[in-house]
């Protein structure tokens, strides 16, 4: 038997190889409860989206509220802000995409981009962005905001482009970034030196992206809902 | 070393025993008649002051766990509680808390003694790598207490540190959600970190069973770095070194000491006294003193992946040092060119951990001249990296070392006479 070359596989082999490879995977399958359990459980998926009333905030005023246990940005901002953001082409941004979650993943960061799509019909107006602005919203103050659909179509867009709605946590490693400082008026990390600008957009390094955009829709002209 | 046992049972129960298991020839073979080389100075104390303040870790974290509640809604509350309340709380929590700090500053000794006397050369690799792992598991142990206390510089520990594996493409952001068990560091993240820093000391209790067994098998270094030649070269453990280990111990003790009871706070932050805030990060966060190195080399790099590559880089650089170093020689005693870069990298470490205490935008000015600290913690973290992968390889091959003692009895006598 010992100097026999090529033996033929023996049941015995079959069984052997058959019987471990059965208990490698359940192994390996056992430790996915270990595993899974420390994913986000069900209690803190069932935060629910929120509603916030935005009438008390003054143009540039910046408030901060809690969703999904982070902060978010509410900023009304003034003209000169809203001038300076949509003054600066995308080419010089580090992060030249939206991050935006009312837009498609690789929406462009124009300063129109970082804001909320018109009355909740964010995947209609964003598809097609030609598409002069969609009809006023329910409430009736909107003649408050003056519409800039004028100027170019795809500013039509947004009809308030005053708001800007941002997760106030730094990209780079989750600091809270401080408003109003920085050179570039938005933004500044007090962690690591990261600047961001009027719309959100990171401007200096270290953080690689722009302050995300959470899903919101205006309900009413001063009421807007998160997530 | 490892040699032949020398016990000999003297009674009958330790003759029944040691056919049956034996403990007491263990310990008799690793802490009496073991053969140590008889020249070991100072600063091979400290392997014996990191297993005491491993010892003093557990025992007084054993006991805060009794009174503190792994709660993001109490957490806080009940380090007061254990502070003002609790018998003899506020002690334990300054031990445990200064212990930290003293069991960092001994491990940062042993290390620089290990990488001057060149103990991770062959045969000790294995002995130098399980120390790198020891060392990644007490970093590991300690940012996880940190956090416990739940006050601000805790929370944004936490956080930071949780997103550095953002950084991680693709997967990155998933990672950091698995840690956190949510979408931000809350009451998941605390208890299962209060889970794991319960759990992580006696890890390294059992790799450093592992460590000592693998010193125990090739036997110490010693500071001329040539080997045990015979008996002659060597002492017994006890009473030699374990009065000489006690001795060192009771000085350091000393210090620790005088920090728990006349300077408890001065290495923790005033910020870790506000209560955690998810919605205002501190002004200045800086990370405990013994990671301040690590902070300035990820701060100095402006990409977010490549400056978490470095931070990781920089201690798992530790791995490979036994490979990098290409001299004959082990100690820097007889390595007139190495030793000067080996103090050149405890400087390099120190000017580092210096930076990461300091503002991202500090300037130095020297005479008229300003000076980012960020460029300098660049300058300084090349410099870092270059002395393990460039500087150590080549003063190996380009050195003349001096020459080498017959045997390490030799030299001890002569001193003597």
């Amino acid at each position: 038997m010992a100097h026999s070359q090529a033996v033929e596989p023996t049941r015995r082999d079959f069984l052997y190889i058959a019987t471990g490879t059965v208990g490698a995977v359940g192994a390996a399958l056992s430790t996915w409860p270990f595993i899974s359990q420390m994913n986000p459980s069900a209690a803190v998926l069932a935060l629910a989206s929120i509603e916030v009333d935005i009438s008390t905030v003054q143009p540039g005023q910046i408030a901060t509220v809690m969703w999904r246990g982070k902060p978010v940005f509410i900023r009304r901002r003034t003209p000169k802000e809203i001038e300076e953001a949509v003054a600066v082409p995308v080419s010089e941004l580090i992060d030249p995409l939206a991050r935006n979650a009312n837009f498609p993943a690789d929406a462009q960061a124009t300063d129109e981009n970082r804001l909320t799509p018109h009355v909740g019909n964010a995947a209609a107006t964003a598809e097609t962005p030609a598409t002069p602005a969609a009809a006023a919203p329910p409430a009736p103050s909107s003649a408050a905001t003056p519409a800039p659909s004028a100027e170019a179509p795809a500013v039509g867009l947004q009809e308030k482009p005053e708001w800007l709605v941002v997760v106030g946590v730094c990209t780079h490693l989750g600091c809270i970034p401080l408003g109003n400082q920085g050179s570039f008026g938005g933004w500044l990390c007090p962690c690591h030196g990261s600047q961001y600008d009027t719309a959100g957009r990171v401007r200096q390094g270290p953080a690689p992206e722009n302050l995300a955009v959470p899903p919101y829709t205006f309900l009413t002209d001063t009421r807007i809902k998160i997530g | 070393m490892a040699g032949a046992s020398t016990y000999k049972p003297g009674s009958g129960f330790t003759r029944w025993l040691d056919t049956r298991l034996p403990l007491l020839r263990l310990v008799n073979d690793t802490l009496t008649t073991y053969p140590t080389p008889r020249n070991l100075n100072i600063w091979y104390t400290f392997g014996g002051v990191l297993t005491f303040m491993l010892v003093v870790q557990i025992v007084t974290g054993v006991v805060l766990a009794m009174h503190y509640t792994p709660n993001a809604e109490h957490a806080f509350d009940s380090v007061e509680h254990i502070m003002r309340d609790v018998n003899y709380g506020w002690l334990l929590r300054y031990l445990h808390s200064n212990g930290g700090s003293f069991f960092f500053l001994a491990v940062y000794i042993h290390m620089f003694r290990g990488l001057y006397y060149g103990s991770y050369n062959a045969p000790r690799e294995v002995l130098w790598i399980l120390g790198v792992i020891i060392y990644m598991l007490m970093m590991l142990t300690a940012f996880l207490g940190y956090t416990l206390p739940w006050g601000q510089m805790s929370f944004w520990a936490a956080t930071v540190i949780t997103n550095l594996f953002s950084a991680i493409p693709l997967v990155g952001d998933s990672i950091v959600s698995w840690l956190w068990g949510g979408f931000a560091v809350d009451n998941a993240t605390l208890q299962r970190f209060f889970s794991l820093h319960y759990l992580l000391p006696f890890v390294i209790f059992g790799v450093v069973i592992l460590h000592i067994w693998a010193l125990h098998v090739p036997g110490n270094n010693n500071p001329l770095g040539i080997s045990v030649k015979g008996p002659q070269d060597t002492l017994p453990f006890h009473p030699y070194y374990t009065v000489k280990d006690s001795f060192y111990l009771a000085l350091f003790v000393v210090v620790y000491l005088a920090f728990v009871f006349y300077a408890p706070d001065y290495m923790g932050h005033p910020d870790n006294y506000t209560p955690a805030n998810p919605l205002v990060t501190p002004p200045h966060i800086v990370p405990e003193w013994y990671f301040l190195p690590f902070y300035a080399i990820l701060r100095s790099i402006p990409d977010k992946l490549i400056g978490v590559i470095a931070l990781f880089g920089s201690i798992g650089t530790l791995f490979f040092v036994p490979w990098l170093d290409t001299s004959s020689v082990r100690s820097c005693r007889f390595r007139p060119l190495m030793k000067q870069f080996f103090w050149i990298l405890v400087v390099d470490s120190v000017l580092l951990g210096y930076i990461g205490s300091q503002r991202p935008d500090a300037v130095w000015h020297l005479s008229g001249v300003d000076l980012p600290l960020v460029w300098l913690g660049r300058l300084g973290t090349l410099y870092y990296f270059a002395h393990f992968w460039i500087i150590t390889p080549i003063v190996g091959l380009v050195e003349t070392p001096k020459k080498l003692p017959d045997s390490i009895a030799k030299p001890v006598l002569a001193a003597a006479e």
